[in-house]
Formats: C-alpha cells, structure tokens, sequence
C-alpha cells in the first residue's frame, strides 16, 4: 500500500535523525572489554588543558576523563545546585569567590582534604572545612594600551581615582556586574578600596566615573574587542579597559609579532585589582567518588597546574608549580589586590549590583 | 472536505507522535521546573514574587519589551515587503546567491554582528569616517553604540530574511493574473496591489511578522551585547534572575508571563488565520517570474538589491574583510591559525570537526521537524466549518462522532498556539528544566547529545509550519475533490497534489530549520554536554580570550560559518521533492 511506503520513509528520517547523535557516542566509548571508570568533571566554557595532561592522568588510572562544559561559571553552579541529588557529574571545577557561598550554602560540595593542599598557600584557601579547594587565581585589573598613551603623551593612569580626573574623560570602557565576571569583580574592587561607608564611598566614585564619560559594556569580549583601541582592529576608542593582571602575557603569546615588551599594561596600584580565586569541588553523591578525588588530586599537582597559564589565562595555585616563560617575562602579579569576604558577596551581591546600576545606569 | 476521516487509526498516530513530542520535550520538562521554582516545599510560595509588583521595574520591561518588538516586526516587514514583490515577479542574475546571503545574518552569534556593526556604525566606523570627511567634522556626528536605533536596525537585520522568504515564497506562487485582470477593469498599479494582491498574501504576511515579532519579542543577545546595560526585556530579566542570582521563583514568575503573552499573541493570530486564509489558484515559479523590463522595473530591482546589500551583505563583508586583514595587509594567518593546535589543547577544534558537528546537527534538526512540520501542518489544515461553508466547500463531509466534534475541534484550534510556545519560552528555563526533569532512564538524556537535536527542533518546528501552512490552505480543495473522485485514496491524494504544492513552502521551513540548528539557538548552549563543538561554540571560545590571533581566529571561524551555511541555503533550495516539477 502506498500509505505504508510513506509511513516507511517517515520513519526512516526519523531514524537518520536521531543516528548522527548516537554514532559519535560510540566512538567515544573504548572497545576493549573490561570498561574503564570514567571521572565527569562539570565546568564552564573557559576551561581549556593539553591532551597531553589529560592522558597523563587516563593512563594512570586507567580512567576515562569526561569533560562537561555548559555556559558560564553562573549556569554550571546553578545545574549543580539543581541537580545535587543526581549530580551530572563526580567533580565540579571552576566555582569562584564571587559565587564560592552560593555552593556551600546549596551544600553540593563533599568535604576533601586533599594531601596536595599543602602545596597550596592559606591565602586561597577560604573553605576551612575543605569543600572547595582552591585551584587557580587571577586578579582583574585595569589594562592600558602603551601606544596609545605615547602618542598622546599622556601617563597611563597608576591608580582607581585617577580615572576621574578630566585628562581620563572617556578613555575608559568596563562591563556590567550584573552581567560580567570581570564587571563584577571591578566592581568589588572598587568597594574593597573606598568601602561603602567612607566619606567617599565607592558609589560616589562610580557617580565620579560616570560623570567622566566611562562607558559600560556587557561583556569582557565587548569591551576589549570592540571598544578597547588596542584590540579592536581600530574601530574602538577607549586606551583602558577593566581585563586581567594576565592579559598582557596573553597577548604577547597570542601575537603574530614577536614583542620585545607587552603592547598592553596593567594599573596594579595600591588595591586596584580583585582577586578571583576558582575552586574545585567533590559533588555529592558523585558516582565515582575515589576516582575524582584522584582527579582533585591531580588537578592540584604541579602537572595539571604548570599547564594552567597558557591555557586558562589564570596562576596556577600550587606554589611550586612553575611559570611558564612568557608569563614569567611579562606577567605581573598585584601586591596588594582586593580580597572581599565570600559571603559578604553572595549576601550583598543584589543589592550592591542594585546601587551600582542606579548610579552608573539611570 | 476530502482527507483522512477525522477518527482514523494515522490521524491518531499524527497526533500521537506530536504531541509526546511535546509533552516529553517541552511540556514535561518546563512543567519540573516551574514546579520547583514556584513550589519549592510543595505549595505556592507567593513571597518572591511580591519583587514583581513591589517597583514598576518589571512592567517597564514589559513595556519596553512588547513595543520594542512591535516597532522591530513593522520595520522589519516594511522593508522586506518591496524585496518581496521583486524576488516573487523578477527574475535576475544572482538572485538565489543574495537571498542565501540574507540569511546568514539569522545564524551569527550577536557577538560577531556586534563587532561588524562597530566597525560600521561605531564612532570610528566607516559612516562616521565618511561622513566626517564630506561634512568636515571634527567629532563622529552618529552615535549609535547602545541606543534603541542599533537594536531595530540589529532586528531588521537579523529577521529581515523571515519575511522575505515566507512572504517572497508565497507571492511567487500566486497567479500575477489576478492583479492583471485588477489594473485591465481599471485599477492604478498601487490599487490593485493594495485591494487585490494584499489581502491575498496576508495569511503568509502575517505568518512571517507572527515569527519575527516571537524572536524580538525573546530577544537576548541583541539586546544585551548592541543595546548595552541600560535595556533589558524580560528574557534578559529571566537570565539574570536566574543566573546572576539564583532567584528561580521570579524568574519562574516572568518567565511564565513571557509564555502566557506568548499564547495570548498565537491563539488571537490562529483565529484571525483561520478566518482569513483563502484558496487561490498557486501557479509554478516558471510562470509568474520574468526579467525585469523597462527602466521602472529596472529601477525597482536594483533599488531594493542595494538597499539588502547595503543592510545585509555589507556588515557581513566587513567581517570578511576584518578576517582577512593582519596588521593594515591582507593576510591568511588567521585561517592557517585555525588549523593549528601549538598548545595541544584537548579542546583544540580542528575547523572540519567543528563544520561537520555543526552540519550534522543542522540535518538531523532538518530531517526531524520537516517530518514533524509537516504531521502538524497536515493535522492543523483543517479549516473551520464557518470558513469553509462560506468558500462553498461542505465541512459536513467531515462526517462521524458529532458529539466528540467539540473536543476535536479544540484540540486542533489549541495545537497550532501550543506548537509556537517553544520560541516563546527562556532558554535558561528551558534548559534547567531538562537538568531537573530528564535525569532518570530512559529519558536521561541530561547529557546526550541527542538533546541538542530534540531542543532545536522544538525551535525549527513552528517555522516549518508558518512556511508550509498558509500554502497548504491555499489549495483549492475541488483540487483534492477531483482526486478523490477519480479514485486516489487519500494518501495518494496528499502525495500527489498537497505535496507538490507545499513543496517549495517546505524548502523554505528546511531552510529555517537548518538556519536555527547552525546558529546555536536556545536551551542547548546551556546544557552540559560532553565536547562535541560547533562552530558558533569556536566563535565564543576564540572570542572569550585576549590576543589578536584569538581576534583573528573567530572572525575567520565567523567567515567559514557563513560560507557553510550559504552553500547549505543554496543546496537546499537545488533540492527537489520527489523530482517534480516545483511548484
């Protein structure tokens, strides 16, 4: 019948549909019989590492290592949050201290104390009951394009207030904290430097800022890519963007070009900056608990973090870890940056990034 | 009416499979989270809510929402209608390569727009240069950079393709007789387009402004990286509650309105669709198309072929030329640097993986809602009987089970608004619902990839039926009464006269729902997935960087996927259903 011929090739594409998806997933999976434990690790899209690194690690266990990425670190934790009784994964990496209260509170995390945390300085570590372990570390500071500021003969600015002064009117492009990770993290560096009770508060310093043509974009990509004059292929006109103490590193490795100094600087003065500080956490209920902690382990030797730089932008935790040679040259490292207590964030957070707007904003 | 009698055994499937479709890929999932967020201990917890009601916030974001989305879906469709007219009645060179062009701009990550449009419209772009050269001006006269100008002329751009293929498609179908004989009884050029073809291309007109008011209405991307911080619309609202602060209960709440505004707005256009579409006699391409002749014609084509170049095609050259330019000379390094993994990453993505992930998912998206598209195009052609008895064509032949009538009727008036609700929906929703709901076998499919596919074609799904349904009404139902007189069952009758006639329309929903999948739409850039990369996921991952090679890397990325889905668009169009004569 000619009916059942149509039924046939309906189903027929039904089935092509849905073949493509299920063929790479056997790719993926080993042949050989006896099936290796796999470790899941969910985290966000930045996270990057050599397949070399990860190979170390399969090797050594024995262990496939499956990597989950979904969206930013805001989305991961909340799908960790959601899905805390059927986690989607044994391992989350990537929690920062903006976000570190929210996690514990949803209480994701199984407490680990990790033998490598020895390695790893008391000044990461803001989790005394060990749930989240620090990783990695980058401070987000103010960046300056170097040429520029030459050819105006102009001093780039060594410091926040600078920024408000008249021969700074426009020059400067940040983003959103309620949208941005870096937006927020300025954001929270300038309440660690003026406070919200000084005589001159940090929202009075934003109103300054505003006053002074500082233009507010939603997103990192936005601001360095379109509005910032180094990288934006000429189309920008803002010399300083709010980026990170690694991105003049970041761009001498990633140059056609050889430098002899980094095109872009960093205002590192006195508490200018905020340190991001990214944890990795043992979820609960984790399917295979003692391989993740091997993984946990791992990702806090000096293998997996040597590899961190060039990969993640960000410094490696473990202070034996070395850096590699670009960084070394032309990284520089605040003294003094920003450290604001975890939960005084996730508590003030609403609230503070409610202020910003109606000062920057409306 | 002639078709499957109401109560069969394959109209029961059709509806079967659509709606577990729905109910397990939608439904089911968007029910768990909203259960969670609004009843967190079982019952309704009305105390986050009161942040709603508490400022006017939220209704000036309605507001602002619901007018920005109207004035977007005017501009849009005013300045698509002209093109048009010129793609239905004219032929001429390059005409399948420019309407593949403009769309392309529906699969580009905002991003990359963004940075296209700053090359062009920002203070130091091409207009600000030109014109600060003519006028002799000192400062950029344009500022454009996070005004409401820049998110219209974003949606124009964007949506400006919806039109032109739902309403072009449909205009060539019609018989250019019909104004003929207007203007031969006497009526201006302008009155018989106005009294004659206008009401005939309504239905598709409307069709086509339903879907893009839908994308501007949810707009996210736009909004958020052209318009800049100091605009939001309830989507942006939805996202950051949610994932700035975790505040599921409100964004539950809003969400919720975006999906009663979006019902509200497809149920009035159902009812005024089923009342309006008339049967016309469609005509094949081959006789309703020419050359243009003479130098009004002349002037039509070419004036409205430079104004797409100019809105459409020239944003897409400056990235083109951005990617092919290192340090002021033409260069290719940025494409040689994508075939390059100096670092060994393990989430280097070699560009034919990342093409190929991407057109995989785009066919299978494809494949899936055309057979879906058309099962529920071909359970909602039905017309209601007021409509139909009019048109003289007996409803009553629809025959049997007059008491189930009622309940039969409302299932198919309630199928077309429910089909549309997806694009209605916050992806961030969407996407924690299947995390919430989708976690048990069989269905755990939290990380499987063959949930990308089910969410795109939830999105590709009603754009199918917006294409094929205004010309599956349109067929004049003694058509099928002839068959079916003749003998042919209504399979064949289907087969041989439905489908050659919706053929092209078909084309055109394939065309969308390829465009959707490639562009990454929805809750799927939100679920957690094991790397299997596409290429606007590249685009991020370059752009998320600092270093001009990063730069460089994703406009060439940017590049490669126009190139893709041009040559997509163009395969897709050569495509032929069942190697007929295309209608």
């Amino acid at each position: 019948m000619r009916w059942s011929r149509a039924l046939g090739a309906a189903v027929l594409l039904i089935l092509t549909a849905c073949a493509p998806s299920a063929a790479p997933t056997d790719q993926l999976a080993p042949t050989s019989p006896p099936e290796p434990q796999s470790v899941r690790v969910m985290t966000h899209d930045s996270f990057d590492i050599s397949e070399e690194v990860l190979t170390a690690f399969e090797e050594e266990y024995d262990a496939r290592v499956e990597i989950l990425k979904a969206g930013d670190a805001g989305v991961v934790l909340n799908q960790a949050v959601l899905s805390k009784d059927n986690p989607l994964a044994d391992v989350l990496y990537g929690v920062d201290n903006t976000l570190l209260s929210r996690a514990l509170n949803a209480d994701i995390f199984e407490p680990y104390e990790s033998p490598m945390l020895e390695e790893i300085p008391d000044s990461l570590e803001l989790d005394d009951d060990h749930r989240a372990l620090p990783v990695d570390y980058g401070d987000v500071c103010l960046n300056y394009d170097k040429v520029w500021f030459q050819e105006e003969g102009l001093a780039p600015p060594s410091n926040l207030e600078d920024l408000t002064e008249p021969e700074y009117e426009g020059l400067a492009v940040v983003e959103n904290p309620a949208t941005s990770s870096p937006g927020l993290a300025f954001m929270l560096a300038t309440i660690g430097q003026f406070g919200e009770e000084a005589e001159y508060s940090w929202l009075d310093y934003w109103s300054d800022l505003r006053e002074n043509g500082v233009m507010v974009t939603e997103g990192w990509s936005e601001a360095y890519y379109e509005q910032f004059t180094y990288a934006s292929g000429g189309s920008g006109d803002r010399p300083i963007v709010v980026s990170y103490a690694s991105s003049p590193p970041v761009e001498v490795q990633f140059s056609e070009e050889p430098f002899e100094e980094a095109p872009t600087g960093v205002v590192v003065g006195d508490e200018s900056c905020f340190r991001q500080i990214e944890f990795v956490g043992l979820l609960r209920n984790a399917e295979h608990p003692d391989l993740a902690r091997a993984w946990i382990d791992f990702v806090l030797s000096e293998t997996f973090q040597e590899d961190i730089p060039l990969h993640m932008f960000v410094f490696p935790a473990n202070e034996n870890a070395e850096l590699p040679d670009v960084f070394a040259e032309f990284a520089i490292v605040p003294d003094s940056p920003v450290t604001l207590d975890y939960t005084a964030i996730e508590e003030n957070r609403e609230a503070w990034i409610e202020a910003w707007t109606e000062t920057t904003l409306r | 009416m002639v078709g499957l009698p109401p109560f069969s055994l394959g109209r029961l499937l059709m509806y079967g499979l659509l709606l577990s479709f729905l109910v397990l890929f939608y439904f089911y999932p968007l029910g768990a989270i909203l259960r969670l967020s609004l009843f967190p201990e079982g019952e309704l917890s009305l105390e986050p809510l009161t942040a709603l009601f508490r400022t006017s916030r939220y209704l000036r974001t309605l507001w602002f929402t619901l007018w920005q989305a109207a004035l977007s879906t005017l501009l849009t469709v005013v300045l698509a209608l002209p093109a048009c007219y010129v793609f239905a009645r004219y032929d001429f060179p390059g005409k399948s390569v420019l309407r593949a062009l403009t769309t392309v701009p529906f699969v580009l990550p905002t991003m990359v727009v963004s940075l296209a449009f700053t090359a062009l419209l920002g203070p130091r772009g091409l207009l600000n240069t030109v014109l600060m050269q003519i006028l002799r001006l000192e400062q950029p006269p344009l500022e454009l950079q996070h005004t409401v100008f820049i998110i219209l002329l974003a949606h124009v751009f964007y949506n400006y393709t919806l039109v032109l293929r739902i309403v072009g498609t449909y205009w060539s179908n019609l018989s250019p007789q019909i104004e003929e004989a207007a203007r031969m009884l006497g009526a201006g050029r302008w009155r018989a387009v106005r009294e004659v073809t206008l009401p005939l291309l309504l239905p598709s007109i409307a069709a086509a402004a339903l879907l893009v008011f839908v994308f501007d209405f949810t707009s996210f991307g736009v909004i958020l990286v052209l318009g800049g911080p100091r605009f939001a619309t309830l989507e942006v609202a939805i996202y950051r509650q949610t994932v700035h602060y975790l505040n599921l209960p409100l964004a539950a709440a809003l969400s919720v309105i975006q999906i009663l505004f979006t019902f509200a707005l497809m149920a009035a256009y159902t009812q005024l669709q089923a009342a309006r579409s008339l049967p016309v006699e469609l005509r094949s391409r081959q006789l309703t198309q020419r050359g243009p002749q003479g130098w009004s014609e002349m002037l039509l084509v070419t004036g409205n072929v430079t104004l797409m170049l100019l809105m459409l095609v020239l944003p897409l050259l400056a990235l083109v030329q951005r990617s092919l330019t290192l340090g002021g000379r033409p260069s290719l390094a940025y494409y040689r640097a994508l075939f390059r993994n100096p670092r060994g990453s393990a989430f280097y993505v070699p560009p034919v993986a990342a093409v190929r992930n991407s057109v995989t998912f785009a066919l299978a998206t494809v494949a899936l809602s055309v057979v879906l598209g058309l099962i529920a195009a071909f359970l909602l052609q039905r017309r209601e009987r007021g409509s139909s008895s009019r048109l003289g064509d007996g409803g009553s032949q629809d025959g049997g089970g007059s008491a189930l009538r009622p309940v039969w009727r409302t299932l198919q008036g309630g199928l077309d608004p429910i089909l549309m609700l997806p694009l209605g929906t916050s992806a961030v929703t969407l996407g924690l619902g299947y995390i919430v709901a989708l976690d048990e076998p069989p269905l755990d499919l939290r990380t499987s990839p063959l949930l990308v596919i089910l969410a795109h074609t939830l999105v590709a799904l009603p754009f199918v039926v917006r294409s094929v349904l205004p010309a599956l009404r349109s067929i004049q139902p003694q058509l099928r009464e002839t068959a079916a007189i003749l003998g042919a069952s209504p399979w064949l009758v289907w087969r041989e006269v439905d489908l050659p006639i919706v053929a092209r329309a078909l084309l055109v929903g394939a065309v969308f729902a390829f465009t959707v999948s490639m562009g990454e739409f929805g809750a799927t850039s939100l679920i957690a997935r094991p790397e299997r990369p596409t290429m606007p996921v590249a685009i991020f991952r370059f752009l998320g960087r600092p270093g001009t090679i990063n730069y460089g890397q994703a406009l060439a990325m940017s590049t490669l996927l126009m190139l893709v889905c041009t040559v997509g668009f163009l395969a897709i169009e050569r495509f032929r259903v069942g190697g007929r004569e295309e209608f």
